[in-house]
């Protein structure tokens, strides 16, 4: 059903710490790896190995450039996948009934049986959460790794999802936004934390927390002081050569 | 937005034939005989045929069927259900009115509502998404109406009232294009609202997250340019409003009797045609998803 379920008291998601984010791409490869091998379609590439490849991925790396007035520039790897949204646009414009949201604990999925791959819930997804696999024809986005969360074959250290389990630095968390005493509740509350996009009023799930204001230069250098003239007036070969000149 | 044949076509066809359903089932054509078969196949031809074309651009087309089941929050859903309930009671009515020249009228009534709803309804699709500010205004209802009506009136012999609905349907899409300029800038998606990054200084696209296209940049970040763009709307205006108006103002005038009137009818038709398509082709192309943000552009 394509109507949104009440609000659940479990919200599943993921904080994502924008300050320590490497730009690695690791949560990018371990996610196509773990997704295409389980729930759902793989994710397929298509003219892999041409002149034009384009592959479907639930989760990619952007990477901004802050220039700061008072400061080095600093630049913010910036790793983006569904938000499981609250109120998700994306769900109640679809047709068929194929996407969803689980009322047990929030994740946003799609039936990839039910669906016709009309492409309407990409469209009214503010983020670019969704694409279409252009193999099967139906959507694709992050199912927070619903086949590992709950997977008891799995080691319990493997039951988070496949981004959080292979971040390197420690940038990604997942846990239980319902909860105000959970690890990402604490998180949120302890850093300054935002909602991407809030006009679209989607009230997103997961979380960024902002990079900290770095180190900032104390005296900072004039050009001038890096790169002291050397000699006011030429002399020696320097000062024949100024006045022959000169003469031409 | 990727202005893809299928759904350009499906709009503008479907929007015309549902259009002269709602004249064809208030009566106001002739409907008896050999014209209004010809009529009414027509009718059927082009939004049936619209709504074949809409489901090219589907993925898993043999699976539309599942598309009636969520009438209560899509308007997806809602446009296929009412679609179809039109073209099933006007297909009765028309049967009745061609066949066994038997009016009932109700059946006719209920038939153009349906008929213009599921125009509303394809309209608000588009109207519906916050992330395309563009066309998230009442505007693209008004104007996809009225296209639908104008059409149908024209292609029904009704030359004064298509005159007149071609004039409203050009100032409609004048004030979807004005109002359309401003609303991306009133939804207030930024890159910085869109990062949460903001208030910290100049912020730019560094590094996309890959170098190639992906489905995301070839759905839904188009760039057309500026001049192309005007000509196509100079174009647009022209045909889909101030020459069809002003052929079927001479028409309706009495300036152009027998022949020479149908003739002008149907070129009138054809330069009507020609400009909604290129309006409509303006309508996606034009059209900024927010999520373009990501990517360095709107910005
Ligand atoms: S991020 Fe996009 S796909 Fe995910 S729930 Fe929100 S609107 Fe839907
Ligand atoms: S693409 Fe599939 S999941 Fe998305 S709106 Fe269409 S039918 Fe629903």
């Amino acid at each position: 059903m394509t109507q949104l379920p009440p609000a659940s008291d479990k919200k599943l998601g993921l904080v994502i710490d924008l300050d320590i984010c490497v730009g690695c791409h690791a949560c990018v490869i371990s996610c196509k790896g773990w997704n295409t091998e389980n729930y759902g379609a793989p994710l397929s590439d298509m003219d892999a190995y041409g002149e034009n490849p384009v592959g479907s991925f639930l989760n990619r790396v952007h990477s901004f450039e802050i220039e700061l007035e008072d400061g080095p520039a600093q630049n913010v790897h910036f790793p983006k996948s569904c938000l499981h949204c609250e109120t998700a646009p994306c769900v109640t414009v679809c047709p068929t009934g194929a996407s969803y949201k689980r009322a047990e604990d929030g994740i946003v999925l799609v039936n990839e049986e039910a669906c016709i791959g009309c492409g309407l819930c990409a469209w009214a997804c503010p983020y670019g959460a969704r694409e279409m696999d252009q193999a099967e024809g139906v959507m694709k986005k992050c199912t927070l790794c619903v086949d590992r969360i709950y997977n008891e074959n799995l080691a319990a250290e493997d039951q988070i999802p496949a981004c959080v389990r292979s971040c390197p630095t420690g940038a990604r968390h997942f846990g239980d936004f319902g909860d105000p005493n959970s690890a990402v509740s604490q998180l949120v509350a302890e850093r300054e934390a935002v909602d991407l996009m809030p006009e679209q009023g989607t009230k997103p799930v997961n979380k960024y927390l902002l990079p900290r204001i770095k180190d900032r230069w104390l005296d900072q250098p004039e050009a001038g002081d890096v790169l002291p003239v050397v000699a006011e007036e030429p002399e020696g070969f320097l000062k024949w050569l100024d006045k022959a000149l000169e003469k031409l | 937005m990727n202005p893809a044949p299928s759904v350009i076509i499906f709009t503008v066809l479907s929007g015309l034939g549902f259009g002269m359903l709602f004249w064809l089932g208030l009566g106001q054509a002739e409907t008896g005989g050999m014209i209004g078969f010809w009529l009414f196949a027509m009718a059927f031809i082009l939004s049936g045929g619209g709504l074949l074309a809409s489901t090219f651009h589907l993925g898993n087309p043999q699976r539309f069927w599942r598309a009636f089941s969520q009438w209560q929050t899509s308007w997806l859903s809602r446009e296929a259900i009412l679609a179809v309930a039109a073209l099933g009671l006007m297909g009765l009515f028309g049967l009745r009115q061609v066949f066994f020249a038997q009016d009932w009228v109700w059946l006719g009534r209920a038939g153009a509502g349906l008929s213009l709803l599921t125009v509303l309804a394809t309209a608000m699709i588009y109207s519906q998404l916050k992330t395309v500010p563009r066309w998230n205004q009442p505007g693209t209802v008004v104007l996809f109406i009225l296209l639908a009506l104008a059409g149908g009136a024209l292609i029904t012999a009704q030359a004064g009232l298509a005159a007149g609905l071609f004039g409203l349907a050009g100032l409609a899409q004048l004030w979807v294009w004005y109002r359309g300029g401003q609303r991306f800038a009133e939804a207030g998606s930024t890159l910085a609202s869109a990062t949460g990054l903001g208030g910290r200084g100049q912020l730019r696209l560094f590094e996309p997250p890959h170098t190639g296209r992906n489905y995301l940049l070839d759905e839904m970040v188009y760039r057309i340019g500026r001049k192309h763009a005007l000509r196509l709307r100079v174009i647009a205006l022209l045909g889909m409003s101030i020459l069809p108006a002003a052929i079927m103002l001479a028409s309706g005038a009495g300036l152009l009797a027998g022949g020479a009137g149908l003739l002008a009818a149907g070129l009138a038709g054809a330069v009507h045609l020609i400009g909604v398509f290129a309006a409509r082709w303006l309508f996606f192309a034009e059209a900024e998803h927010v999520v373009g943000l990501y990517y360095g552009r709107h910005s």
